[in-house]
């Protein structure tokens, strides 16, 4: 065997009895008998059905607008247009979040006044009657557009005299890295590797398309019923519709996948904005060609990779160029971008480091969060610069990678030190093992095997002051019941906490009740965004179950005449522990002697008016923005680390790439729901191996070409093999019990070791994603040329 | 063309429902409330709104709601609830297979006709079963799963039933 996985260093984790488990997700059979009720499925007496209108040009001024004939229309109870909405605005950075210093600037209008920006941009809306009516009245709203010279490639809207697509430039956003001397550092260099990688927009494809359902109550309140990662969002629509903070109440649903497409506002607006004018309930539901419009798209990225290295592959400087394409209006780019930024060298010692990135503005879709947010973009760039650095040495791309990592301890590329562990050879050696031998060649049959490794944040931007709230409380009769405005996207959000919740307060999983993503009546909790959920809300309901144990088991010292801390509770009892040297694991054979009900110790509590709840608040640690100009301080809470490996058989006369084996091995921390985790691992890993291969939303002078999932295709079942998950527990993470976060890490490293893999196949690199037949059979044809030549 | 009366058997009640031709299945049956149904792109492209008509698979949303008249319609909350669930909807929730849950009822219609004449299917029969139906969370792999968890369950209860049906016999007679 060619590799050997790296023994891991001591861990001690201590033995827990809920935490740990590959339980039954409490939100799972609801699931899978059809009981959940999604965004989509309400429906109301009196409802009306809402559509959009919307742009079909990509840069263009408004000559003319008239709804009349579609107000007209029997059935139509509103059609509304920017003149109705005097300066609604649409906020698109992330509200809501206190403390927050810096905006990201332009927002975009909720509906386009004199100009449109983007094909889809929002013109009007319409409620009527019946969904078919509505429909009607779209086809009666008469437009005349002026075309206006539009720009559609990033490098072409920075150069000067480029159609500004807002002011006063098409610089979105822009930040730096300039760390060490990296003249210095090219001139002691052995080689320099240099390549510019691309990669395409990519639509989210969560299965259920945004939906909601709108009504003004008896006190005035606006309430939207809607699939969203951002119950906050209740404030940035309330601005843009025009009302108090605290008469919006988002009562969020189970998602049906979010992935960062739902992290925007999506339908909250259009709908409060028609209830409110209409006083009837409202229903408004993409199709999936409207989805497909209307939300924001991954960043496509333009990164520019100039290595310096010595023989054994040791990296003396780097310089590092990233363009991303923002499209039509900021939204989260400039976040994205800082996220790109921050991960440009990858989980590597670069001490000499100049990054220079740039989004920019263009007159296409709008681009925002996607699973990954930049890291991922990063990923593909430098760690097929690896190989490629590799390849220039004529050394193993897993020794070069060896000779850089980062190790636990180390500082990043903008100068934090991480403080949990980083397993980054253990990871890679243990992909690289279990892929095992690399199966033959068969004649036209190219087999190639590749890994990547990768470092990514959880938890926001520490400088954005992130707070989480949960509320934890032990009814009369012993059972739980959670507050927490997490919304669920369907990783296992919910469950998470209740395990945790369970663990803490000695009860079962069946014994818990959650109420979530509600903006008004559960705390909040923030977005589920940045794999900040498990750290951010964990740690607020593990702290606010802590502080009710604490009651219970005081009280229980009580009662018992021990000291609280001989006291434990599992079960849904308190009991006196054992003493030494019985071990613990004796539990369960016998009852222990001196026990009480969780349900009694409650009662008793009550009865003497003590707290059985708890509200508590998690803060983030807050430091200061930086210096956008030179990036160097902390940025982000906390990193997870891991690796990926993939084997695959290129057929060099079709062009095709089939998967053959795909493994995955991710430093978790502490795996609260192991199966989740695994879940998580697995489907993470499917979307990377998408990206790599098939997916790209094709834009053609800022008109989507893959308008439905005919065109635009992600991976069945047929397409990709089950990824074999390695989990591993350094418990030394900063969410509970030593847990790191897992959701947008389990992506990242799929797609470069797909990259990698083909590369090594084939014997050259294609530079661009997906990897698609064409490119595939054009770079074999190089690589052909190339040794004909040679 | 005018809207008609049409009877929609599903999940063993009868629903007489006047509709207009166009009218697809699937909006038919989520009008009537059975919104487990689910609306994933209405062209046959994701397999979310799957049902079974007359022991079938089907999109619904390729389906006019006049066609389905009178055949016998059955959805995933038509296969057993959250007291009595299906051996494939209990398999779905034990082996992780449900993520964000959208695609759930479309996938366990799949696995039910599969499993319904096949209950020994190898992995390559699996992927083909669910190929029609997109997941977007979990890549498959713990669907996959369930499915053999459910079919092994099923093989199960098979035999148990037939050794207690001949145990039975034998008492008997």
């Amino acid at each position: 065997m060619k590799y050997k996985a790296k023994p891991l260093p001591p861990v001690e984790l201590p033995e827990l009895r809920i935490v740990g488990k590959p339980l039954r997700r409490v939100d799972a059979l609801g699931k899978t008998v059809g009981a959940t009720v999604y965004a989509g499925d309400f429906s109301m007496p009196n409802m009306l059905y809402a559509k959009v209108f919307r742009s079909s040009e990509p840069s263009a001024r408004i000559k003319w607008l008239d709804v009349s004939r579609a107000r007209e229309l029997p059935g139509v109870a509103c059609v509304l247009t920017a003149e109705d909405l005097p300066d609604a605005r649409l906020v698109t950075d992330m509200p809501g979040q206190t403390g927050q210093k810096r905006r990201a600037g332009s927002d975009a209008p909720v509906l386009a006044a004199d100009r449109v920006r983007f094909a889809g941009e929002p013109i009007a809306l319409v409620a009527a009657e019946r969904l078919d009516i509505a429909e009607r009245a779209l086809e009666l709203i008469e437009i005349e557009y002026e075309p206006l010279p539009g720009v559609f490639d990033p490098l072409e809207a920075l150069k000067p005299g480029a159609p500004v697509v807002y002011e006063p430039d098409n610089i979105v956003a822009r930040w730096k890295i300039r760390k060490g001397d990296v003249e210095a550092g090219f001139a002691v260099a052995d080689t320099i590797v240099e390549n510019t990688f691309r990669v395409p927009f990519v639509d989210h494809v969560y299965l259920e398309p945004e939906a909601g359902v709108a009504w003004v109550d008896e006190r005035n309140v606006i309430n939207i019923r809607v699939c969203t990662q951002v119950v906050e969002h209740f404030r940035s629509i309330a601005r843009a519709v025009g009302v108090p903070h605290n008469k919006i109440h988002i009562q969020g649903t189970m998602l049906g996948g979010g992935f960062g497409g739902k992290e925007d506002i999506t339908v909250e607006i259009f709908l409060a904005l028609l209830t409110k004018h209409t006083r009837r309930p409202v229903r408004l539901a993409y199709t999936r060609e409207e989805s497909i419009q209307a939300h924001s798209k991954r960043h496509p990225f333009i990164i520019t990779h100039r290595t310096g290295v010595k023989k054994n592959g040791r990296i003396t400087a780097a310089e590092i160029r990233m363009v991303s394409n923002s499209g039509a209006y900021p939204y989260l780019s400039p976040y994205v971008l800082l996220y790109a930024t921050g991960a440009s060298c990858g989980p590597y010692r670069v001490d000499n480091l100049h990054v220079d990135s740039v989004s920019v503005a263009t007159n296409n879709p709008f681009t925002s969060a996607f699973r990954g947010f930049g890291a991922a973009q990063a990923a593909v760039a430098y760690e097929q610069q690896m190989d490629e650095i590799a390849k220039a040495l004529n050394l193993d791309p897993l020794e070069v990678r060896r000779v850089n990592y980062m190790k636990t301890g180390s500082r990043n590329a903008t100068g934090q030190e991480i403080k949990s562990a980083i397993w980054l050879e253990e990871t890679a050696t243990r992909v690289l093992e279990a892929l095992g031998e690399k199966t033959p060649d068969h004649g036209a049959i190219k087999v190639g095997q590749g890994f990547a490794s990768y470092m990514q944040s959880y938890g926001r931007i520490t400088w954005f002051h992130d707070t989480s709230r949960a509320w934890v409380g032990v009814e009369l009769d012993g059972s739980v019941v959670i507050r927490c405005g997490v919304p669920d996207l369907g990783a296992g959000q919910v469950n998470s906490l209740c395990q945790i919740g369970a663990e803490v307060l000695g009860v079962g999983l069946e014994d818990m009740t959650i109420y979530s993503t509600d903006s008004a009546l559960t705390p909040l909790a923030g977005t589920t965004t940045a794999t900040r959920q498990l750290y951010m809300s964990g740690n607020a309901v593990f702290q606010a179950a802590s502080r009710v144990r604490e009651v219970l088991l005081d009280r229980a010292s009580k009662y018992f005449e021990e000291a609280p801390e001989d006291l434990d509770m599992a079960d849904g009892k308190v009991f006196v522990k054992l003493p030494p040297p019985a071990p613990p694991t004796r539990r369960g054979e016998g009852e222990p002697e001196k026990s009480l009900p969780l349900s009694e110790l409650a009662a008793m509590c009550a009865a003497e008016g003590l707290p059985l709840s708890n509200l508590y608040l998690f803060r983030a640690p807050f430091t200061a923005a930086l210096d956008p100009e030179n990036l160097q301080g902390d940025v982000f809470p906390d990193f997870t680390f891991g690796a990926h490996a993939v084997e695959v058989a290129v057929d060099t006369e079709t062009g095709e790439i089939t998967l053959l084996k795909s493994v995955a091995c991710h430093d978790v921390g502490r795996a609260i729901n192991p199966a989740a985790v695994e879940g998580q691992i697995q489907g993470g890993s499917a979307q990377g191996l998408g990206y790599a291969l098939m997916e790209e939303v094709q834009v053609k002078d800022g008109v989507i070409q893959t308008p439905s999932l005919s065109e635009y295709l992600i991976p069945t079942s047929r397409d990709v093999p089950i990824t074999k998950a390695i989990i591993l527990e350094s418990g030394t993470g900063v969410g509970p019990f030593g847990a790191k976060g897992i959701g947008e890490p389990a992506l990242t490293p799929a797609a470069p070791a797909v990259a990698n893999a083909v590369a090594n196949a084939i014997g050259v690199r294609i530079h661009d994603l997906p990897l698609t037949p064409e490119r595939v059979l054009a770079a074999v044809d190089r690589a052909g040329g190339d040794k004909e030549t040679g | 063309m005018q809207p008609r009366v049409v009877t929609l058997n599903v999940n063993g009640r009868q629903h007489r429902v006047a509709l207009a031709p166009n009218v697809t299945l699937l909006q038919a049956l989520r009008d009537l409330g059975y919104t487990d149904v689910k609306s994933g792109c209405e062209k046959g492209d994701c397999g979310a709104c799957a049902v079974l008509l007359d022991g079938k698979a089907i999109n619904s949303c390729l389906v006019l709601a006049w066609q389905a008249e009178g055949a016998e319609i059955v959805t995933d909350a038509g296969l057993g609830t959250m007291d009595n669930p299906h051996p494939i909807q209990e398999a779905f929730a034990d082996a992780g297979a449900a993520q964000c849950g959208y695609c759930t009822p479309g996938m366990i219609i799949s696995a039910k006709v599969l499993l319904d004449r096949n209950l020994h299917p190898t992995e390559d029969e699996i992927r083909e079963a669910i190929s029609g139906n997109l997941c977007r969370c979990t890549g498959y792999g713990q669907i996959i799963k369930a499915i053999q968890m459910a079919a092994e369950r099923m093989q199960d209860a098979g035999s148990r039933m037939q050794e207690a049906g001949s145990k039975e016999t034998g008492g008997e007679r």
